[in-house]
C-alpha cells in the first residue's frame, strides 16, 4: 500500500495508506483528511476535490482530459500543478507521492 | 441546553455529511447514524451508469470505510425507524431497541414512485434506487435484448444510454413530449434526444404504459397506452420519486410535498431538522416558495448547513443549486433552477455537442445548463450566485463567452 501525504493549506500533513487503483480523493477522504469535499463523489462534476501535485510527480499522471482541465480552469488559486484529485489514480509505485490542497475548494 | 446526542434517520449523501461534518466541527458527543439498507453507506449515482456498467465496484462507491466510522465515533446502527417518540426525544426502532436525542435529523430520503400497472409485479421489472436493485438488475441486463424504459428523467435516459450501450433495442416510453421536459429547456431536450436516437434508442414520446404481459412470471411484453405491443426481456422504469414523509407525519410534523422545514432546516419541532430528498424548504432560488430538491449537491450542502447550526454557526440555507447527469459520452452539468424560464440563450458548438443553455426568466439568468462544457458550469455557477447582471441580449451577442465575461464582471 503506497503511503501518500496530504497537506493542508495551513500545513497540517495527513499520511494516508493508500490502495493501488484507488483516486487520491478516495484515499484521502476514507482517511478523513479535511480540505478535500469531493461532493459529487468523484465523477469530475464538481471541482471540490482541487489538489497541487509535488514536482516531483507531476509528470507520473497521465494528462488531465479535457473534463478535468475545463474544471481546472476556474478553480480557485489554480497553478501548474493543478490536478482534481478524482482523476489521480493511485498506482503501485507511488509510495511518497505529495499532494499539497489549496485554502479552499471552489 | 447542550447537545451531547444527535441521531440521523438516513444514511444516504445528506444524513453520511451530517455525521462527517459534526465531527470536522468538533462535536464530541454521540452520534448515531440509523441505516436501513445493508452494509456501510454508498452514493447513488453510480448505481444507474458506471456501476451498472461494472466501470466501478462496490468498493469505489461507498464514502467510508468501516474504519472511518469507528475511528470517528459514528454508530452505524443497521436497523429501521419505526416512530419518533418526541416528547422523550427518542427514537424508536424496528428491532425494538431505542435511541435517545438531544437533537434528531431526518435525511430519510424518497422512494421510487411506483408503477402501478396490471402486471408490473412480473420477474424482470425494475425501478433503480438501491444497490440491491442494480446488482439484481446487471445480469439480466447482459441477456436482454429489447429493454423498454419507463420515463425519459435523468434516470430512465442513464440507463437507457448504458443498455444502449451493452447492445440491447431500448424503447423509451415518455408522457411528455420531450426529455427530462421537467428538468431542462427545450434546447437541450433535442440535443440530448438526438444523441440518444444515434445510440440506437427509440422515443415514443406521449405515450403511456397500459399493461405489461408475461411468460412464466417473466415480462415478455409492454402494451402502450396507444395498443402497440413492444417486446421486452427487461423493463425499468424511472417516473420520479416520492419523498419518506411516514416517520414525520406520525410524529405530527408539518408535511407540505415533504417535511416541512424553515429556511435554517428546522421542522416544526426545534428539536429536529430534516433535509435532502425529504424536505421541503423555502428556496431564494425559487422565490422563497417551499421547494424540494431531488439531488446531491442539496443533500450534501444541507448536511453541512444542519451540522454547522448544531455546533453555533446557524444560517439560512441558500446553496445554489446544482445537478449532473452522465448519459453515455454526454455529461449534462446544470447550475441554478430554470423553473419559470422563458427565454434561452445557446452558446458552443451544438453539432459538437458541446453547448451551453443560458436560461433567463425575462431578463435574469436563472441556470446555466452545460453539456460537455464543464469550465461553463463552473462559471454558471460563480455568476448566478451574485446579483443578476448577465443580460439576454449580450449572452446573445455574436462571439460571446461566459468565461471572458465572467472575469470582466468580478464584483
Amino acid at each position: 500500500m503506497p503511503t501518500i501525504t496530504f497537506i493542508e493549506h495551513n500545513g497540517t500533513a495527513h499520511q494516508v495508506k493508500a490502495d493501488v487503483g484507488q483516486s487520491a480523493m478516495q484515499a484521502a477522504t476514507f482517511a478523513g483528511v479535511p480540505g478535500i469535499a469531493a461532493d459529487c463523489g468523484g465523477a469530475c462534476a464538481c471541482a471540490t476535490c482541487h489538489a497541487y501535485v509535488d514536482d516531483a510527480w507531476v509528470g507520473r499522471f497521465p494528462p488531465a482530459e479535457e473534463t478535468e482541465r475545463d474544471m481546472l480552469e476556474n478553480a480557485i488559486d489554480r497553478l501548474e500543478n493543478s490536478r482534481l484529485s478524482c482523476q489521480l489514480v493511485i498506482g503501485a509505485d507511488m509510495d511518497g507521492l505529495t499532494l499539497r490542497l489549496p485554502e479552499s475548494q471552489f | 441546553m447542550s447537545l451531547n446526542s444527535v441521531v440521523i434517520v438516513g444514511a444516504g449523501h445528506g444524513g453520511v455529511q451530517v455525521a462527517i461534518s459534526l465531527r470536522q466541527a468538533g462535536f464530541a458527543g454521540r452520534i448515531a447514524l440509523i441505516n436501513d439498507e445493508p452494509g456501510l453507506p454508498y452514493q447513488r449515482p453510480p448505481l444507474s451508469k458506471a456501476y451498472l456498467l461494472g466501470k466501478i465496484n462496490e468498493t469505489a462507491m461507498i464514502f467510508r470505510p468501516a474504519t472511518f466510522y469507528a475511528e470517528q465515533r459514528i454508530d452505524h446502527v443497521h436497523d429501521r425507524a419505526s416512530a419518533i417518540d418526541r416528547q422523550n426525544r427518542r427514537v424508536l426502532l424496528e428491532s425494538g431497541a431505542t435511541l435517545d436525542y438531544d437533537h434528531l435529523v431526518l435525511a430519510t430520503g424518497a422512494h421510487n414512485r411506483p408503477l402501478n400497472v396490471p402486471g408490473s409485479g412480473l420477474a424482470g421489472v425494475y425501478g433503480i434506487k438501491t444497490k440491491a436493485d442494480a446488482d439484481a438488475l446487471a445480469p439480466l441486463l447482459k441477456r436482454s435484448k429489447h429493454v423498454v424504459v419507463i420515463g425519459a428523467g435523468f434516470i430512465g435516459l442513464e440507463f437507457a444510454a448504458v443498455a444502449a450501450a451493452e447492445g440491447a433495442a431500448v424503447e423509451v416510453l415518455e408522457l411528455g413530449d420531450r426529455p427530462m421536459a421537467r428538468a431542462i429547456s427545450p434546447q437541450m431536450s433535442q440535443l440530448f434526444r438526438e444523441a440518444h436516437e444515434g445510440w440506437g434508442v427509440k422515443f415514443n414520446f406521449r405515450t403511456g404504459v397500459a399493461a405489461l404481459e408475461g411468460e412464466g412470471g417473466q415480462v415478455a411484453t409492454v402494451t402502450t397506452s396507444d395498443g402497440r405491443h413492444l417486446p421486452a426481456d427487461l423493463v425499468v422504469f424511472g417516473i420520479g420519486v416520492i419523498p419518506n414523509v411516514q416517520l414525520a407525519l406520525e410524529a405530527g410534523l408539518d408535511i407540505d410535498n415533504g417535511i416541512r422545514v424553515s429556511p435554517g432546516l428546522l421542522t416544526s419541532d426545534p428539536h429536529i431538522s430534516a433535509l435532502g430528498d425529504a424536505a421541503a424548504f423555502p428556496c431564494v432560488h425559487n422565490g422563497e416558495k417551499l421547494t424540494r430538491l431531488e439531488s446531491v449537491q442539496n443533500a450534501v450542502d444541507q448536511g453541512k448547513q444542519v451540522a454547522a447550526r448544531l455546533t453555533g454557526k446557524p444560517a439560512p440555507y441558500a446553496a445554489l443549486p446544482w445537478f449532473w447527469t452522465d448519459q453515455g459520452s454526454l455529461k449534462l452539468q446544470i447550475a441554478g433552477l430554470s423553473i419559470g424560464s422563458d427565454n434561452y440563450v445557446t452558446v458552443g458548438d451544438v453539432a459538437a455537442r458541446q453547448m451551453s443553455v443560458l436560461c433567463f426568466r425575462g431578463e435574469e439568468l436563472i441556470a446555466v445548463e452545460s453539456c460537455n462544457r464543464p469550465g461553463d458550469h463552473i462559471f454558471g455557477r460563480k455568476i448566478l450566485a451574485r446579483p443578476p447582471a448577465l443580460t439576454p441580449a449580450v449572452a446573445a451577442a455574436a462571439g460571446f463567452d461566459l468565461k471572458a465575461w465572467e472575469a470582466a464582471n468580478r464584483p
